[in-house]
């Protein structure tokens, strides 16, 4: 297994200033167009799941162009500060949103050879620690509005975060432990060889874990069924009950940038990082066709981190929501344990399980992992495939072309039609 | 911070001291919490519509929720008064304005038990028909904003798209889509066509799978029923006591239900069952015992319609009835089974054109009264689980 990764970086960087404004042209460029892609496709599948088509006007092509559209729009509206408001804290609370999520790009790597800051050998940590600032901005904005609405908003973000945040950290370390690396570069070299090397069928206790992790992660993201903190049955619209405009859109591009880099992170802690299934990569990485594996990887890549965002999508248009007290009690009660017992039982996989037990294990694990998948993707191509149930019957269509329904009873006209 | 006891709306509306806050904090120890009474409503986006909730909170602990209604207080009974006892038809509409079709029903009923005038057989057979129509629209209404209230989107959007069909026949029938003031005094104003009841049939095939598919989305999600079972508990003594009707009185396993026990129109000829709360998934007259009875009664509409449509006689559709009729001198009373429960109109006539007093008996208004005995000492997330159970029009709560 690589210890290491000889990253052959993307540019060589003079001088940090000039990698500073790089990334900041480069990566707010992709974290724009990425939350507005999601946002376009998030309504898109939400229509789709029920029966609508979601916006189809702006842009000549299914409504591309309803984000961009929506951006204007909301960079044209009035700068809103409530009076009440810590105006400050009010200003600063968006940024604090946004800039984490921009600032865990960095250290995301693409595939072995895309990714901005190579030295970094704890990324994993740097993410995870980014990640949690972001929550620091959310509540911020809860307090800073002076809202009841908006302090139950930030209250509720606080107390998920105390219950996820543990039982998510410590799923991450198994699949770090089990690697021996912090580095997502070093974790993502180690899955090359085929979809049974993939981290997560490497013993039960990863495959436990990446559940945890995913779940966890809902409710990092504020994705339903945890998406307690701006739940608008309930509390109007949380911690952003105050915001509007291009303050309120900073949420949003922080919240659907943070979807990408969970479903990014899973894809490398969990699910094969930038290798497909079958070892071309890696081989193609083993014939000295460097840019092309890596290029590609990208490609294997994105579609990984895409199609996690697809299944939060999916779960969001689905589940309904849970309580305060049911998300703390998951988290606490049920998922810490679990991601304990996945710590402690890598731990000692690695010390105990090896040889051929370890090759059954991994066969097992992900013929059960692809079945799994594959009963989803089944379920989805059904609804796809079969859309009968979506779609209305003839009473609507054939409707108007009968002729006029339904004659007037004589009385009708004898009384004059009150009604109005 | 207001002090407990201080009015915070109009006078008379006091906050009580809640009764055992100090039960309620244990395990808060050294801490020292603080009261915080928040405005959830007129404008809020779980109260369907403008009910307003001022809620007495401890953290996420509700200690009191005092439902403030009358907001969209538009003086129909008043109105009532003033205007011929044909037009008051489609004032009715706009009070319960999910279920016209069962106001105008039971205002009509009313006003002909006083006049003593009988509807011809087919319209009574039109009424059934369309009443339970409107039922089902009306619980399509409950079951989307339910799981809305919950944070699920899509059944919202499922249930208005099978309730667009149902909205579609009845502009068929009568050319309104919401307020359809589709009965008259002695009849219903237009006949229904034979193409009019293969599409309800039509229709029927349609949805009735449906609900196979609503269950699966929501009723039995895991979610939802950690949500709704054992939350928000109506005991039928409580139930009973508080004057509640319709789904919300059933679903407390109270098996009364108007179409059966006195059965007006032609439900007698009808075979169908009275569905009650059991308590599956907890408590008999939690959140989701209230929720499935409207389920359930969507199935058993469906019956009814069904047998309905195969016994529609011919004939009239409407008695004869003068524009300015005068109905006798004296009172009547009379209440229908509504999607929501019994909707009575009470009417006093002294011989004129118009009546003497007209009064509506709103289950909705009455349903509403016991959101104080059981929101309180939930949690804030209950709330809207509630409130949404309940199902309260407030266009009816506050005529």
């Amino acid at each position: 297994m690589p210890e290491t990764v000889d990253f052959i970086p993307f540019v060589n960087w003079p001088t940090w200033l000039e990698g500073l404004i790089v990334m900041a042209v480069v990566y707010f460029a992709f974290v724009s167009v990425l939350a507005m892609f999601f946002i376009w496709w998030e309504r898109k599948v939400s229509a789709h799941m029920q029966s609508r088509l979601g916006p189809m006007r702006t842009g000549l092509w299914h409504g591309w162009a309803q984000s961009p559209a929506d951006g204007l729009k909301l960079l044209g509206k009035e700068d809103l500060l409530p009076d009440d408001a810590d105006k400050p804290l009010f200003r600063l609370a968006a940024y604090l949103a946004f800039v984490p999520a921009f600032a865990a790009l960095v250290v995301l790597p693409f595939s072995a050879k895309f990714v901005f800051v190579h030295e970094m050998h704890v990324s994993l940590v740097f993410i995870f620690g980014v990640l949690s600032l972001e929550i620091v901005g959310v509540m911020l904005a809860g307090w800073a509005s002076n809202s009841k609405w908006a302090l139950y908003g930030a209250i509720r973000e606080a107390c998920q975060v105390v219950s996820y945040e543990i039982p998510m950290g410590l799923s991450l370390l198994a699949p770090a432990l089990t690697v021996g690396s912090l580095s997502l570069a070093v974790i993502g070299a180690n899955q090359g060889a085929g979809l049974h090397e993939w981290l997560m069928f490497r013993n039960p206790f990863l495959f436990v874990a990446f559940f945890v992790f995913f779940i966890a992660s809902l409710a990092s993201c504020k994705r339903a069924p945890f998406d307690l903190p701006e739940c608008e049955s309930e509390l109007v619209a949380g911690f952003l009950t105050e915001y509007s405009g291009m303050r309120w859109a900073m949420f949003f591009f922080a919240e659907y940038t943070v979807m990408y880099i969970i479903g990014a992170l899973t894809a490398i802690l969990f699910l094969g990082a930038w290798y497909d299934p079958f070892g071309i990569i890696l081989g193609m990485e083993q014939a000295g066709q460097s840019w092309a594996a890596a290029v590609a990887g990208a490609g294997v890549m994105v579609v990984k981190g895409f199609t996690i965002v697809f299944v939060q999508m999916w779960l969001r248009w689905t589940l309904p929501r849970l309580r305060i007290d049911q998300v703390m009690y998951v988290c606490v009660k049920v998922f810490l344990p679990a991601s304990c017992i996945t710590l402690i039982g890598s731990a000692a996989w690695q010390w105990l399980a090896g040889g051929l037990f370890q090759q059954i294990t991994q066969i097992v694990l992900t013929v059960l992992g692809t079945a799994g998948g594959l009963y989803f993707v089944a379920l989805l191509a059904r609804a796809l495939v079969k859309p009968g149930q979506g779609i209305l019957p003839t009473i609507i269509t054939s409707w108007h072309a009968e002729p006029a329904p339904a004659p007037v009873a004589p009385a009708a006209a004898e009384e004059g039609q009150a009604n109005g | 911070m207001r002090e407990p006891g201080e009015s915070i709306t109009t006078p008379g509306m006091i906050i009580p001291d809640p009764v055992n806050v100090d039960a309620l904090r244990e395990g808060a120890g050294e801490l020292r919490t603080e009261e915080m009474i928040i405005n959830m409503g007129p404008q809020h986006p779980a109260t369907h519509g403008v009910l307003r909730v001022i809620l007495r909170t401890d953290g996420e602990l509700i200690l009191d929720a005092i439902p403030d209604i009358g907001y969209l207080h538009r003086c129909a009974e008043k109105i009532g008064e003033n205007v011929p006892y044909t037009q008051f038809v489609p004032y009715t509409d706009r009070m319960d304005y999910l279920a016209a079709m069962n106001n105008n029903i039971a205002y009509c009923l009313a006003v002909e038990k006083l006049a003593g005038i009988e509807a011809p057989p087919r319209a009574q057979y039109i009424r059934v028909i369309v009443a339970e129509m409107n039922r089902i629209a009306s619980h399509l209404v409950a079951w989307g904003t339910y799981g809305l209230d919950l944070g699920a989107f899509t059944p919202f959007l499922y249930a208005f798209r099978e309730r667009e069909l149902i909205l579609d026949l009845f502009e068929a029938l009568c050319g309104a889509r919401l307020t359809y003031s589709y009965m008259a005094i002695g009849g219903v104003r237009f006949d229904a066509t034979a193409a009019w009841c293969d599409k309800v049939r039509e229709f029927l095939d349609y949805f009735e799978p449906k609900i196979a598919e609503y269950n699966e989305l929501l009723s039995f999600n895991q979610i939802f029923i950690k949500r709704t079972a054992n939350v928000g508990v109506i005991p039928p003594d409580r139930a009973i006591a508080y004057g509640l009707s319709g789904p919300v009185l059933r679903g407390s396993g109270v098996k009364w239900d108007l179409r059966k026990d006195t059965p007006d129109l032609v439900y007698d000829k009808m075979d169908f069952d009275v569905c009650v709360g059991d308590g599956r998934m907890g408590k008999v007259g939690d959140c989701w015992d209230r929720y499935f009875v409207r389920v359930l009664e969507m199935v058993q509409s469906a019956r009814i319609i069904r047998q309905a449509l195969a016994q529609l006689p011919a004939g009239e559709c409407r008695a004869k009835v003068s524009r300015a009729f005068k109905p006798p001198v004296g009172e009547v009373y009379y209440e229908i089974e509504n999607p929501r429960g019994q909707l009575g109109f009470y009417i006093v006539s002294d011989g004129q054109a118009v009546p003497y007093r007209l009064k509506a008996r709103g289950p909705s208004f009455c349903n509403v009264s016991i959101l104080r005995e059981i929101a309180r000492d939930c949690l804030l997330g209950d709330i809207p689980a509630i409130v949404g159970s309940i199902d309260v029009v407030m266009g009816e709560v506050d005529r």
